[in-house]
This record gives structure tokens, sequence and C-alpha cells, in this order.
């Protein structure tokens, strides 16, 4: 499974499925990572952890370990 | 009529300055009923029947965070009038987001879009008309930092208030038939304009309104066929299908209304966070962004303004300007030096039993001591110069500027003036006067930091604090920003307590209060400077070794604090939104400084006067000769209270009641610890900031062992009265603010005891019970440290893999 912690730095990746359940799902589709939104990997924190992406239009911070649950794979292009 | 309004939108979308310019200084700062919350309410500033009330922040109305909660509860229950929803339009989509589930509720919405300067900086058109059609709903383009398009919001949001609401925003036909089955289940209390509203609560599964919405057995099961039917043939749960929907939604109305400048520019915030965030400047970055912090308001502005409110307006007062106080203070400093050597002769006289004949030919001995205790210079003082001394006049501070006397001066003259019962001027001039300048200290500096935190937090920088300091603080169940409140905690306690206010999460909130006092703060370094004097010969060791303590103690304390039931249960997501850099307005700025400072004294000023003034009058009254009355310390009412409750320290080594006593002066301000020292065992009313006066005397009572032990306890035990305040204003609860203070002394007696009795084997006095009960508490701790945390796992081993 890709998930958005593996995914490259500086790379677009697609949102597939969120692998979480209760609060932390609704937080993270709350914020507009829901099935097919397209995420840009904007940086890493300096001490590697938490990660920078930015989601439809704006600039989005998760942990790694939420990052993990969410599944996802390369644009087309 | 009275018109109710309630402001709704996403944080960071220009909500504060928002309300601000709506309603000017009419506004009123207080919680949300039993939770830490600020609650903002106020009045229109053209229009006094209108009152606004601005909810918190929230990206969502889901059932899981405080802050949605609340604002869901206030807009079921109190019905406003109508919703302003502030959109900011930079960020159309995810603010819409919030819109959509707003427009569920049968309220009447007016949409403010925000940010209309800054749109058309960067060419992008948003098509209001098309969006007011598509959402039903009346868009008035505003910028509130520029005051634009208020006028016609506030006209637009009366004129529409208790209209019917628009149609909500549809999904798709499969989910909207779903919907309108569970709509004709509900039972028939529910009202018509909030039926979609709970048919959707209830598709989704929202446990509080479940609670809240009893349902029949029959129409329960009905409900949940409906819903696992359409989960089934979607494969998702179906909270996640609405949210899915309303997105859906959102992404093909945007494309009719946004025409974006399609040639991309780094913006100046993307260019600020390239160089703020990057990868090896970051952290140098933030380092010297937290220097600033404190160097501006702990050792700079802070203390200045500090020293002038307790020195000045608390003390014997100031010179307007500072002008005239540097002759004064020479003046003064001869003085003094005169008065010793009339002293150091007089006394030469009175033990020597001089004849008149014998003095005019004797030279006395002055010993002049640094503050370190060590003997500076000695000084002959002869008949000349005896004589001399006493033609040295007190300088009188009028005589050097314009001097302003403080108010215990005035209060004083005026209480002596009307012959006023000595007893009674000390408890007003000493117990209360002092009381009320214990908590009016705090202010100047606290309104200094209070405002480059409000900047910090309206300039977008905060969040990137949490952003590079939470990989670390996490670990102990601290957010990032926990950072923060401990390093000014370093300079004072309560600000440092105060500044756990820019922590969102309650939890993480809850504990960065209950463990910041545990660094030491300036008032505790005399104790340490007193206790290396004293019994370890001023060893380098003793200073650093504290600080390491406060530090162990906050690690220590999050993890197992992390693990009881009053923190577990399902860790707050940490997906955090990184707004864009910008400029807050002064006007939030002042507000925010003035909010915080301000609920300080109402909160906390009570609770801080009465328990200096009850701590005061015990230490200085008691019986004496069977009569009560103003007393020396040795004979007040705390040393008896001391003396009874001492046996509590035994097995901390230092079951004295110098030390119970001790321990409770220093519940007044920490350093008082010194001074009671000097009072107790030296009888001397004034000792250096280090006391070195009693080191000698208290050789005699602690072994080093002890007084390592009675340093820890008086630096992680309950903090002084003021941080206690504090922690209740930020607390908002007695019970919370009781469990802290409890925390804080429990943890402070197992820390010290272990610390006396491992420490007195290598003083050569160990005892195997202690030890024994030691060894047990290390026990207990590491246990409580490392057991496993329940509630946690079944949140992420709940994945559903398939």
């Amino acid at each position: 499974m890709n998930t958005l912690k593996d995914a490259k730095i500086g790379s677009t990746v697609n949102v597939k499925k969120i692998h979480a359940t209760g609060a932390l799902k609704r937080r993270i589709m709350d914020m507009g990572l829901t099935r097919g939104t397209p995420v840009y990997l904007r940086k890493l924190a300096p001490l590697g952890d938490p990660i920078e992406i930015t989601v439809r239009g704006y600039e989005l911070s998760i942990r790694k370990d939420d990052a993990s649950l969410i599944e996802v794979e390369e644009t087309e292009d | 009529m009275e018109i109710k309004i309630a402001l709704a939108g996403n944080p960071n979308c220009g909500k504060t300055t928002l309300f601000n310019n709506l309603t000017g200084s009419n506004q009123f700062v207080g919680n949300w009923p039993g939770v830490t919350v600020e609650k903002k309410e106020g009045r229109l500033k053209h229009n006094k029947d209108v009152k606004i009330i601005d909810l918190p922040g929230i990206y969502s109305l889901s059932p899981y965070t405080l802050e949605e909660v609340i604002a869901r509860d206030f807009l079921i229950e109190e019905k406003p009038d109508v919703i302003i929803n502030i959109i900011d339009g930079t960020n159309l989509e995810r603010n819409l987001y919030l819109t959509t589930q707003l427009k569920e509720l049968g309220i009447p919405i007016v949409a403010a879009l925000n940010m209309s300067d800054i749109l058309q900086k960067q060419n992008d058109v948003i098509n209001i008309d098309e969006l007011s059609r598509l959402y039903d709903m009346p868009v008035v383009e505003i910028s509130a930092l520029k005051n634009i398009g208020l006028d016609e919001l506030q006209k637009t949001a009366t004129a529409y208030a208790g209209k019917k609401a628009g149609k909500p925003v549809s999904f798709s036909p499969e989910l909207e038939e779903t919907l309108s089955k569970i709509e004709a289940l509900l039972p028939a209390t529910v009202p018509a304009d909030k039926k979609r509203w709970y048919a959707i609560k209830l598709f989704e599964r929202d446990e509080k309104v479940l609670e809240k919405i009893k349902l029949t057995p029959e129409t329960s099961s009905k409900i949940d066929e409906l819903i696992e039917a359409y989960e089934d043939r979607v494969d998702d749960d179906s909270e996640s299908i609405v949210t899915d929907e309303r997105y859906n939604a959102i992404t093909s109305s945007i494309n009719k209304v946004h025409k974006k400048d399609k040639t991309k520019k780094l913006s100046l915030s993307d260019k600020i966070d390239r160089v703020v965030t990057n990868r090896y400047l970051a952290l140098p970055i933030f380092a010297l962004v937290m220097f600033v912090v404190y160097f501006i308001s702990v050792t700079t502005v802070g203390t200045w303004t500090t020293d002038f409110v307790n020195d000045g307006v608390f003390g014997d007062g100031f010179f307007l300007f500072g002008a005239g106080r540097e002759h004064y203070e020479e003046a003064l400093g001869e003085y003094d030096l005169a008065s010793q050597e009339i002293e150091a002769f007089e006394e030469m006289q009175a033990s020597e039993n001089l004849t008149p004949d014998q003095l005019k030919s004797a030279t006395a001995q002055l010993d002049v001591y640094s503050d370190e205790g060590e003997l500076e210079e000695v000084i002959p003082v002869d008949y000349a110069t005896y004589l001399q001394a006493q033609d040295v006049p007190e300088p009188e501070p009028s005589q050097f500027g314009t001097f302003v006397p403080g108010i215990p001066v005035i209060v004083q003259n005026f209480l002596e003036s009307v012959d006023c019962a000595e007893w009674l001027q000390g408890l007003i001039l000493d117990g209360i006067i002092g009381g009320v300048g214990a908590v009016l200290g705090f202010v100047p500096q606290m309104f200094v930091l209070f405002f480059l935190l409000a900047f910090l937090e309206g300039c977008g920088y905060m969040a990137r604090v949490a952003f590079v300091m939470d990989r670390i603080f996490r670990k102990f169940g601290l957010s990032g920003k926990s950072f923060i409140p401990m390093l000014i905690g370093t300079g004072c306690g309560v600000p440092g307590i105060m500044a756990s206010r820019t922590i969102e999460n309650e939890r993480d909130r809850r504990m960065t209060i209950i463990t910041t006092t545990f660094i030491p703060c300036g008032a505790k370094l005399p104790i340490i400077a007193l206790i290396a004097g004293a019994l370890f010969g001023g060893a380098w060791w003793v200073a650093p070794s504290a600080y390491l303590i406060g530090a162990f103690s906050i690690v220590l304390s999050g993890i197992i604090l992390k693990k009881t039931s009053m923190f577990s249960g399902e860790p707050a997501p940490f997906v955090m939104e990184l707004p864009p850099y910008h400029l807050p307005p002064l006007k939030n700025l002042l507000s925010s400084m003035w909010e915080r400072g301000y609920s300080f004294i109402k909160k906390a000023g009570t609770i801080i006067l009465l328990a200096t003034t009850l701590v005061w009058f015990l230490s200085n009254f008691g019986f004496e000769d069977g009569r009560f009355g103003m007393v020396d310390m040795q004979q007040s009412m705390l040393a008896v209270l001391g003396s009874a409750i001492s046996f509590i320290f035994i097995p901390l080594g230092w079951g004295t009641w110098q030390g119970a006593v001790a321990t409770l002066t220093g519940l007044i301000a920490k350093e008082n610890v010194v001074g009671t020292f000097g009072v107790l065992f030296g009888g001397m009313s004034d000792v250096a900031e280090n006391g070195w006066q009693v080191w000698q005397n208290m050789q005699a009572v602690f072994t080093p062992a002890a007084a390592f032990s009675f340093l820890t306890f008086n630096l992680l035990c309950a903090p002084c009265f003021a941080a206690i305040g504090a922690i209740k204003r930020e607390m908002n609860s007695t019970k919370w603010t009781l469990f802290a203070v409890a925390y804080q002394c429990v943890f402070a007696y197992c820390v010290s005891l272990v610390i006396y009795q491992f420490g007195a084997w290598i003083y050569g006095d160990g005892s195997i019970l202690g030890t024994v009960i030691a060894v047990a508490v290390l026990a207990i701790a590491a246990y409580l440290a490392f057991r496993p945390a329940k509630q946690y796992k079944p949140m992420k081993a709940g994945a559903e893999l398939q």
C-alpha cells in the first residue's frame, strides 16, 4: 500500500482511501483530504516529522503516524 | 427588537478582525460554560439592539472537538436569528465546507466573503452572484482588515434576520433519497426546519445527536437498515460518505464561481515560509524568535515594568521619568554607610564600656560584606568619622527631582495621620496592599508577553512553532506550543501559565498548565543560591541540577499523566493548518493583550489577594503572654501551624518547623523562603538575596541531603499563590485547579523523598526503612510511566485494512 507517509517530498499524489476511524478519520476528511484529492508534499519539518502538504490550495501539517493511514496513488501525468 | 447574530467561520479567516471592527469596544469576553474556550459577545457599534456572538473558529460541525460541539450546541439550542458565515476568499474550498454544514441548520445565513483586497491583488475573480445563487444565500464582499463592505454586511444581516433560511446544498440523488426516508422516520418533536440537520446527523451516526434525540428501538433499527444498505453499496462508512458528498458538491460548484489566475507565482507568504521552516534555518530562527520574546518580555521591558510597579507604585515611590534617581541613590548610599559607621562605633562603646575620654581615641571596625557574603573591606571608624557620620542627613527624595510616593507610603501617611492602630496599619499596608501589589506586579510583564504572543499567533508563526517542535513535545503528551509557556516559565510561572492559552487542544493545555511551574522561575533562584551556599559551598552544579530536575519532572509527569484516565482516550489528531503569514492589525493585538491581562486581574486576582493576606496574617499574629496580637514570626500562628505539620516532612529529611514555615511563606512568593530563614535562623529582618548571614545556623539543622531535598520540594511543590491563581484562571475549574496543585505537591514529595533517602547514604546517615520506601516509590513511578497506554491503541489498530 502506498501511503502519504512514504510519498516523495516535492511530488503530487491523489488520496485513495483513509484507513483511520472515528475522530481522526473525520478530522482528516474535514480538512479536505477526501477521495481523489490531489496532495502536494511540500516539505518535512526540520526534525523529520510532521510533513507539510498543500491540499485544496492551503497548507496543512500532518504527522507521519497519521499520514501512514492515508493511502495514495500516483497522479497520472 | 433585539437581534442575535452568530459569527461563524474557520480559524484564521479574519473572524477576530471582523468581530473587533463590528463591535468596537462594545465587547465582553468570558468562557463558554464549564470549559476553557473563550466566548466573545458584543453589540454592533451603530446598533446596540444587535448582539453578536463570536463562535469559536471551526472547520466543521463534527461531534469530536470541543470547539465544534460548543458551536453547534449554540446554533441548535440558542437559535440565533441569523448567521454571518465569514469565508476566506483565498481559501474558498475548505471554507465552503463549513458553509455546507451551516446551511442545514435551518438558520438564515449571510456569507461575508473576506480578503477581497488580496483576491484582487492575486488577479483571482470570484463570481459573487453565482456563489450566491448556488448556495442560496446573500454574499457580501468585505475586507475585514481594510474595513471595506462592513456597512453593507451589517445591513444585509439585520435585514435577513429571522427570515426563511435558504435551501441547503444538495447531495447526490441516491443520498438525498435515503435522507428523505430518514426524515420521514423522525419523531414529530423535531421542528420542520431542523429535519434535514437531524436526518444527516442520524445518517452519520452522530453520537451526541443520538443521545439527545431518543428514538424508539423500532425507528432506530429502520434507520440502521437504511444506513447499512447505503454503506454496503458505496463501501465506506456513512460519516465519510457525507463528507465526500460535501466536498464533491463544492468541487463541482467551485469551477463556476472561482477563476484563478493560472500564472503561478510564489506569494510573499510562500517566500517567507521557505526561509522560516527551512530545514537548516528553522531551528536557528526558532531559537532567535524565542530569545527575542524572552528578552523583551522577561529580561528587559518585562522586568522594568514589573520593578516599576513593585518598587515604585507599590514600593517607596518613584522619580518621574527617572530624573534625579541617580543622585538620590548616591546620597542614599552615603547615608547607609554613615549609619553603619555610627552603629559600629556605638556597638564598640557598648561592649567595651568605654569612658567618653577613651572613646575619643578609640577606633571601631566596620566590616563591609559583598552580596556573596565575602568580607570586602574593613573600614576603621574613629571618633572624628563618627561625628562626621552623624552629620550626614537622610536624603529626602523630593529634593532630587519630582518624586511620586508609592501607594503604601501615601496610605501609611494617611493612616498615621488618623492615629490608626499599629496592627491595623500592618494588615492594610503589608497584608492587603501587599497582596494587591502581588497581583498587579505581574500585570505589566504579562501585557508585554501577551502582546508578543498575540503577534506570533496573528502573523502565523505560532502554528510553525508547533510544526517545528511537535516531534519532541508530543512524546510527553504536550503540544509543540508547550515550549513557549515553559520558556516564559523560567522567568516567571504566572505569565508562563497564561501563555498556555495559545494551545488549542484542551488536554495538551491542561497538561502544560500542570507542568509549567516545575521549571525553576526567577523567584526560585534565591532559594537555589541559599541552599547551594549554605550546604554545598556554592557548588556550581546545584543550579543546573535544579533545572534538570524541573525538565525531568515535566517529562516524567507528561508520560505518567498521559496514561491516566483523566488524560487518556483518543489522542487529538494533529492535523493542523499552517495559515499564510500576514501582518496582524495592531487593534487585534491590543485587544487580545488587554483581554488576557484583564482576565488575569479579574479571575486570578481574588484568590491571590485572599491567600496572600491570609498567610501574611498568620505569620504576623499569634498569642504572646496570653494575649492575641502582632508578634514576631517565631511566635506566630504560622509557626504553630508549621510545627504541627512539620512531621510530614520527616521522611524528606527536614521535619523542622523552620522548614515547614518557610515552605508556607514561599506560597506568597518563592523568594520569601530566604527571608523567612533569615528571621527563623538568624533573627534578622533583612538578609541578602542568598541569605549568607544564616548559612552557619542552617548547617546545624540541615544535612546536605536534607537541604537538597528541601530545595527540590520547594521547586516542584505548589507554586506561589499568583501562579495558583493563574492556574485557576486558565483551567476555569476548581476541580482541575485542586488536581493540579495536589499533583504538584505529591509529585514534589515523592521526588524529594527519593532524593533524600538515597542522598543520605552519600553523607553516611542513610536508613534501611527509608531506602525501602524510596525504592517502592521509584517502582510505582516506573510502573506508571511504562505501563501500556490502554485507550491509545484501538484508534490506530482500528484502521480498517481489507
